[in-house]
């Protein structure tokens, strides 16, 4: 089904050992290995089939019902016709979300398999083989509705989009640091709903943020009545810019958390990629 | 929750580092988990409880050390442990800080019985 990676992914076989000198016939070994690094190796390979693609790739991350689909669809509404774009959709139970997508003419590829918490990189590599990557410039990745397990799971993307709908509170940054630490950009979405809600401070929810030592921009937004969509649209055209700059120089974008990871990094057997020459 | 499967790997890890250095079996497993690393610590035992079973690591002891969150400031050079999310500079506020310590997710270490001719 895929033919461009010139690794071979086998996890396990290329631990660091270090074996001590056997005590009482008991011997010590260093491993020294990530336990995700069975689908970090995934990771690294999706990133390089949308690389050589070269398309954008978008984590969309939130809780269940913060208006992923709905910023999507306006979304794509906004950029189908300078834009081609396409959805991969981490909805495992229903096809709702797919449907959605569909309607506002895009490809989407729904995921179905795979525990109901979270989306990981051999879920998305199948999906990928599904979209013609090549013909497209931005492809989302729509996780499974989650503030807890998507945030550890490299999917081979290159920007983490966290939204926090106004409703959640504003204390989510601060109960989920590991989410948010991972974000390129928070999201405030449901900002048409602030008028009836006394308690959500939209400067508290950035200060939150900023309190994970994350810099990432903040945009407040809403799908109901349009808040927000320049910001948001001048985000992802400066990134898919920047994103096509660093591929320029043989380069490739990395979201948050996986960037300063020094043990991947040091990792022996850093995967190479042979990409096919279309 | 997602420890199960994270322990399909662990296990698949160890099980390969027991047939290399030719393990009667394993004693104890070693894994270091930092606390914003976004795992359970008592979920990924509980899942290593259920999936060792029958395996060479049926009777190894699931040793788990949590590593706190240490930052290093790229402004003042000042490191600290902190609160999961209070990550700035402590000293100076700077957002500018590295984790030195706390995501970690790292099989550490594999003590294997080996029986010597
Ligand atoms: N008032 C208001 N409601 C919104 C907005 N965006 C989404 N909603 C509503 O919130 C509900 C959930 O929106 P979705 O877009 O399906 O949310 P989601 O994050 O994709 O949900 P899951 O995929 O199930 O996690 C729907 O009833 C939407 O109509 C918004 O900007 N303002
Ligand atoms: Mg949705
Ligand atoms: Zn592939
Ligand atoms: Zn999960
Ligand atoms: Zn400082």
């Amino acid at each position: 089904m895929c033919n461009t990676c010139g690794c071979n992914i086998t996890p396990g076989n290329h631990s660091l050992v270090m074996a001590e000198q056997p005590k009482n016939g008991v011997t010590t070994v260093s491993v020294l290995q990530n336990l995700l690094s069975h689908n970090n190796h995934q990771a690294e390979h999706n990133r390089a089939h949308f690389d050589v693609s070269k398309v954008l790739v978008i984590n969309l991350m939130s809780s269940p019902g913060s208006g992923k689909t709905a910023l999507l669809e306006a979304t794509i509404k906004r950029l189908r016709d300078s834009l081609k774009i396409a959805v991969i959709e981490g909805d495992l139970e229903t096809e709702n979300d797919t449907k959605r997508i569909q309607a506002q003419g895009v490809p989407a590829y729904q995921i179905t398999t795979g525990t109901a918490c979270h989306l990981d990189a051999h879920l998305v590599h199948t999906a990928l083989h599904h979209l013609a990557l090549e013909n497209l410039d931005l492809l989302f990745i729509e996780n499974v509705g989650n503030l807890v397990c998507p945030a550890s799971f490299d999917l081979g993307h290159h920007r983490n989009v966290v939204l926090l709908s106004v409703t959640e509170g504003d204390d989510k940054p601060a109960k989920y640091p590991v989410m948010f630490r991972s974000a390129d950009l928070m999201l405030i979405s449901k900002t048409d709903l602030l008028p009836h809600l006394d308690d959500f401070s939209l400067r508290k929810a950035a200060q939150n943020l900023h309190n994970l030592a994350n810099v990432a921009p903040v945009i407040e937004f809403s799908s109901k009545d349009g808040e927000g969509m320049d910001a948001w649209i001048v985000w992802l055209q400066t990134e898919i810019a920047a994103y096509q700059a660093l591929l320029l120089n043989k380069q490739t974008q990395r979201p948050k958390i996986q960037q300063n990871n020094p043990l991947l990094d040091s990792k022996p057997n850093k995967p190479k990629f042979y990409p096919v020459n279309k | 929750m997602h420890e199960l499967s994270l322990c399909d790997d662990l296990l698949s890890q160890v099980i390969v580092i027991a047939a290399q250095h030719n393990a009667q079996s394993v004693e104890s497993i070693t894994v270091k988990i930092g606390v914003l690393a976004g795992i359970e610590p008592l979920l990924l035992e509980n899942a290593f409880a259920m999936i060792k079973v029958g395996t060479i690591a049926e009777l190894a002891e699931f040793i788990m050390e949590i590593a706190p969150v240490i930052i290093l400031c790229q402004n003042c050079g000042i490191s600290a442990e902190s609160a999961t999310n209070h990550l700035l500079c402590k000293s100076c506020q700077s957002p500018e800080t590295n984790l030195i310590s706390g995501d970690e997710l790292i099989l550490a270490s594999v003590a294997l019985s080996v029986q010597t001719h």
